[in-house]
C-alpha cells in the first residue's frame, strides 16, 4: 500500500517560520481534505511534498519509504502529482502534445499523427472528459486544463495526486465532472489530497480532513461523519464566526452612480444600472455573462462603443480610468495577480500608486514620509498580515493582498463609487469576514459598492440589491429581502435552459 | 538567523565586492593601472556608455528595450557638425541635435506604446533608419567642425576630471534621483513589474512609456555631441554595437530585463566593471578581436548569477 505520511514537518523562511510540527497520515485508497486560512501553511506543505521546497525538519514517508525531494523531479519519480492553483502548462501546444510531451510516437523522425490523436482521445474518454486533443490549451477553459493536468498524472501513474483548489474558477457542470473523477481515483487506490475553501466540497468529497493554522495542525479528523460546518470554520479561524457575511441593514441615499446606456463588444443590449449612496449591489452571473466586461467598461479599462457614467449627476469629464479615479470611481480587478497587484514592488508602492498624486510635491517629487504614514496606517487598520511595509506583495497571502488592494482605493482622498470584481476569490473564512467589514464600513460612510461575484451565498449574504447579468444583457433585479437561490439562478441561466423564466 | 542576513547583505553588495576585488587585483598585477591618469582614461572611456546607461536603465526596468541609440549617437553627431558648420552657431547645433534624438526617441516610444509593436523590432527598424540617416546626411563622410570652440565641450578639464565624465557624473545624480525619488521613476517600475495592473490603478502606462524613450533619445543624442566635440567631428559609422554594450552594463549592474527591479548604484558598477576591463585589456595589449570574446563572456556570466539570484526568490 502506498500511504503518505509527514512526520513533523517544519520550515523556516528568512524572517517566518511557515510550518511547525506537522504529522499526519493518508491512507491509501482515501480523499483527505486540507483546511485552513491563506497563510495557514497548506500551500506550503504541498510544494514540500512537490519537491519544490526542502523541509528544514521532519520526514515524509510515501509508501513506506522516507523520501527527501530535493527538487520537482525527485517527486514526479516517486509518483506524485500536485495540480496547483495556478497550472502548469505550455499554452501554446495541443492537448495531445501535452500529454505526449517527450513521447511522441514516431516513426523515422517523423511524428506520427494520426496514431497520437486517436490514443489521446481515448486518454481523454477514460477519465470522462470530451476534449479536442487537437485544441490548443490557451483556448480551453481553466476545468479542461485542469482535465489535461489530471490526465496527465494519470498517464505517469502518480500514487499521490494532491489537488489545491481545484474549483475555484469552475463551473457547476465541470465541478461535478470532477468530483467523479476525484473519487473513481480514490478507488483505485490512490492517496488523494484535497485543499479547498469549499466546505461543501470537504464534506461532499472528503472522507477525512486536517486542519492547519498559522503553520501549525490544530485539528486532525479521521472521519467527517458527524462533524458540523461550524465546527470546522471555528477550528480554522481559531476564534467563533457564527454568520460569515455580518450583515447589517443601513440607510441608503439618493443615487451615487448611474450607468446610461453603456454598450460595448461582449454587452447585448446598452445596459443602465444605478447605486445609491451606502448600498451595496450585488452583480451575479454565470461566467460570461458580462459583468467584469460592463464594469470594465464602466471603469474606462476597456473602450466603450457608448454610454455614459454619472456619479452624483454629474457625468465623467473623460473616458479614461484617471478620469473615473478623479472623479472618485475605483475598480478592484478579479484576477489580483494578473491585474491587481504589482507582485516584485512593496506593499507600500502598491498602496500608495494611485493617491500618491495627492501627497507629492512640486507634482513630481515622492513624498516618502506622507506614504510610509499611509502605508503603516493601511497596514494596521486593516490587520494586513505583512513583515513590514517593505515586503514585496507577492509575497503575501491572497486575503491580504486583496487588503493591500482595498487600502489602495481607501487612501483615495474622496471616495465614491467602488467596483470590486470577486471580492474574495480565493480567500479564506477569516480574511472573507474582515473584508465584508471593509466594505460595509465604506457603505456606511456613503461609497455606492458595486460588487460582482459568483458566489450565490455572498451576493445573498452581503448585497442590498442583486443584479442578475446572461449572456450580455442584464436580466434582472431583485431586492435583498425577495432574493433566493431560485430566483437568482433562473434569471443567471440562458432561456432554453429555464423554463421557469419563460412562465414568469 | 544572522548567517542568513548576512549572507543576504553580502548578496546586496556582491556586484561592489566583486568590482573592488577586481579593480584590487589590476591593481597589483596590471602595469600603469592605478595610476591618476588611467583613472581619468578610464572615466573617460565609459562616459558615454555611462550617461546612455541610466536612461537604458528606466527603458529596462519598465520592461522595454532599445537597440536604436548607437545609431542616435551617430546621427547627433553628424547633425551637430552640420549644423555647426551651416549655421556658425554651436548652441543651435546642439540645440537642434538634442531635438532629433527628442524625436527620434518619441517615434520609438509612441510606437510601442500606442500601436503595441514589440520594443525589439521597433526599435531595430529605427537602429537601421536613424543609422541610414547618417549615412544620406553626411554622404558617408566624416564632417569636420569648423568651429574650434566646439571642441571645448568635450574636452575642458575642470578640477583635473574632463567635461564628459563631470557630464556623466551629473547624469548619474539626477537619474537616480529620478529613478527613486520621482513619481515618474516609481511609475517606471510600477509599469515593468506588471503594466496591467499599473494602468488599472491609475497609471499613465502610454505616457510613461513614451517619456521613457524620448529622454533617452535626447540623453543618446547628447553623448552623441559630446563624442563629436572629443573626436572632432561627426562620424556617421561611430559608436556601432553601442546600444549592446550599454544593455550589457546594466544587466551588469542588476537591471532585470523582466522589468520592475533596478538601482542606479547597480548601474554604476556595471558601467564600470565594462571599462576596468576593457581598460585593463588594452593596457595588457590583449588583441581588439579577443576583447570581443572577454565582454561577451562578462555579460553571460552576470546574466547567470542573476538567474541564479532569482531562483532563490521565485516565490
Amino acid at each position: 500500500m502506498s500511504d503518505l505520511e509527514f512526520k513533523a514537518i517544519g520550515k523556516v523562511f528568512p524572517g517566518v517560520r511557515a510550518l511547525s510540527d506537522i504529522s499526519f497520515r493518508v491512507e491509501a485508497g482515501r480523499v483527505h481534505g486540507l483546511l485552513g486560512e491563506n497563510g495557514a501553511g497548506k500551500s506550503t506543505l504541498m510544494k514540500i511534498l512537490g519537491g519544490e521546497y526542502v523541509p528544514d525538519e521532519g520526514e515524509l514517508i510515501v509508501g513506506g519509504q522516507v523520501r527527501r525531494f530535493q527538487r520537482s523531479r525527485d517527486a514526479i519519480d516517486a509518483g506524485i502529482a500536485i495540480i496547483h492553483q495556478e497550472l502548469q502548462y505550455v499554452p501554446e501546444l495541443t492537448v495531445m502534445e501535452n500529454l505526449l510531451l517527450g513521447r511522441l510516437p514516431s516513426r523515422f523522425g517523423f511524428v506520427q499523427k494520426r496514431g497520437a490523436i486517436a490514443w489521446t482521445r481515448e486518454q481523454l474518454q477514460k477519465i470522462g472528459v470530451e476534449i479536442d486533443p487537437l485544441a490548443r490549451l490557451r483556448d480551453l477553459s481553466i476545468g479542461q486544463r485542469q482535465m489535461v493536468e489530471i490526465c496527465k498524472a494519470i498517464l505517469r501513474d502518480a500514487k499521490v495526486i494532491a489537488l489545491d483548489e481545484p474549483t475555484s474558477s469552475l463551473s457547476h457542470r465541470e465541478t461535478e465532472i470532477l468530483f467523479r473523477l476525484v473519487r473513481e481515483l480514490r478507488s483505485q487506490g490512490k492517496v488523494m489530497i484535497y485543499i479547498s475553501h469549499r466546505l461543501e466540497e470537504i464534506f461532499a468529497l472528503c472522507d477525512s480532513a486536517t486542519i492547519f493554522r498559522d503553520g501549525r495542525k490544530v485539528a486532525d479528523y479521521p472521519s467527517l461523519a458527524g462533524v458540523t460546518r461550524d465546527e470546522l470554520v471555528n477550528r480554522m479561524v481559531g476564534r467563533e464566526i457564527s454568520d460569515i457575511f455580518g450583515y447589517r441593514a443601513r440607510a441608503l441615499g439618493e443615487t451615487r452612480l448611474a450607468v446610461r446606456g453603456m454598450h460595448g463588444p461582449k454587452l447585448a443590449p446598452p445596459a443602465d444600472f444605478s447605486v445609491r449612496r451606502g448600498e451595496i449591489v450585488g452583480f451575479f452571473g454565470l461566467v460570461g455573462a458580462g459583468r467584469s466586461e460592463l464594469m470594465q467598461l464602466v471603469y474606462g479599462a476597456d473602450k466603450r462603443d457608448s454610454g455614459e457614467v454619472l456619479i452624483d449627476g454629474a457625468p465623467l469629464p473623460g473616458r479614461h480610468i484617471r478620469n473615473a479615479i478623479a472623479a472618485g470611481l475605483v475598480f478592484c480587478p478579479e484576477d489580483r495577480k494578473e491585474h491587481g497587484i504589482i507582485g516584485c514592488r512593496s506593499v507600500a508602492e502598491n498602496i500608495n500608486i494611485s493617491c500618491r498624486r495627492h501627497s507629492r510635491r512640486a507634482h513630481f517629487f515622492v513624498n516618502d514620509g506622507a506614504e510610509a504614514e499611509i502605508a503603516d496606517g493601511y497596514i494596521k487598520l486593516l490587520r494586513i498580515k505583512t513583515p513590514n511595509r517593505q515586503q514585496p506583495i507577492r509575497l503575501l497571502s491572497g486575503g491580504n493582498q486583496q487588503k493591500v488592494i482595498l487600502s489602495r482605493w481607501l487612501a483615495e482622498q474622496d471616495l465614491r463609487v467602488l467596483i470590486i470584481d470577486e471580492p474574495t476569490r480565493g480567500i479564506d473564512v477569516g480574511a472573507k469576514n474582515e473584508i465584508y467589514a471593509v466594505l460595509y464600513e465604506l457603505a456606511a460612510k456613503g461609497v455606492a459598492i458595486v460588487m460582482v461575484s459568483s458566489e450565490l451565498p455572498e451576493v445573498l449574504g452581503v448585497a442590498d440589491r442583486i443584479v442578475v447579468m446572461c449572456q450580455g444583457r442584464i436580466t434582472g433585479e431583485l431586492a435583498r429581502a425577495d432574493a433566493s437561490e431560485q430566483k437568482i439562478l433562473s434569471l443567471a441561466l440562458p432561456v432554453s435552459d429555464s423554463p421557469q423564466r419563460l412562465a414568469a | 538567523m544572522d548567517k542568513r542576513k548576512l549572507l543576504r547583505h553580502l548578496d546586496d553588495y556582491s556586484l561592489i565586492l566583486i568590482f573592488i576585488a577586481l579593480f584590487a587585483v589590476l591593481s597589483f598585477t596590471v602595469e600603469y593601472f592605478f595610476s591618476w591618469q588611467n583613472m581619468i582614461g578610464l572615466a573617460l572611456s565609459v562616459s558615454q556608455i555611462g550617461m546612455v546607461a541610466c536612461t537604458m536603465m528606466f527603458c529596462l526596468a519598465s520592461r522595454d528595450f532599445d537597440l536604436s541609440i548607437g545609431s542616435t549617437v551617430a546621427f547627433a553627431g553628424v547633425l551637430c557638425a552640420m549644423v555647426i558648420n551651416q549655421t556658425g552657431s554651436i548652441v543651435v547645433g546642439i540645440a537642434a541635435s538634442l531635438l532629433a534624438g527628442g524625436v527620434i526617441g518619441f517615434i520609438n516610444g509612441a510606437v510601442i506604446a500606442k500601436l503595441r509593436i514589440n520594443a525589439l523590432i521597433t526599435t531595430l527598424a529605427t537602429m537601421e533608419m536613424v543609422r541610414g540617416l547618417a549615412f544620406i546626411a553626411s554622404n558617408g563622410q566624416a564632417v569636420g567642425v569648423s568651429d574650434e570652440a566646439f571642441f571645448n565641450l568635450g574636452n575642458t578639464i575642470i578640477f583635473g576630471i574632463p567635461s564628459p565624465v563631470w557630464i556623466t557624473i551629473l547624469c548619474f545624480v539626477v537619474f537616480g534621483v529620478m529613478l527613486n525619488k520621482t513619481v515618474y521613476g516609481r511609475n517606471t517600475l510600477a509599469v515593468g513589474g506588471n503594466p496591467d495592473a499599473s494602468r488599472l490603478a491609475g497609471v499613465n502606462v502610454d505616457a510613461t512609456r513614451i517619456y521613457i524613450f524620448l529622454i533617452q533619445g535626447v540623453i543618446a543624442a547628447l553623448a552623441g555631441v559630446i563624442l563629436a566635440s572629443r573626436i572632432t567631428s561627426g562620424q556617421p559609422n561611430a559608436a556601432q554595437g553601442f546600444e549592446l554594450n550599454v544593455i550589457s552594463a546594466c544587466v551588469l549592474g542588476g537591471v532585470s530585463l523582466m522589468g520592475g527591479r533596478a538601482s542606479m548604484s547597480g548601474v554604476i558598477v556595471g558601467v564600470l566593471i565594462m571599462g576596468t576591463v576593457q581598460n585593463a585589456m588594452n593596457l595588457m595589449n590583449i588583441d581588439a578581436f579577443y576583447q570581443y570574446l572577454v565582454r561577451g563572456g562578462i555579460l553571460l556570466l552576470a546574466v547567470l548569477i542573476d538567474q541564479l539570484k532569482n531562483r532563490g526568490q521565485a516565490d
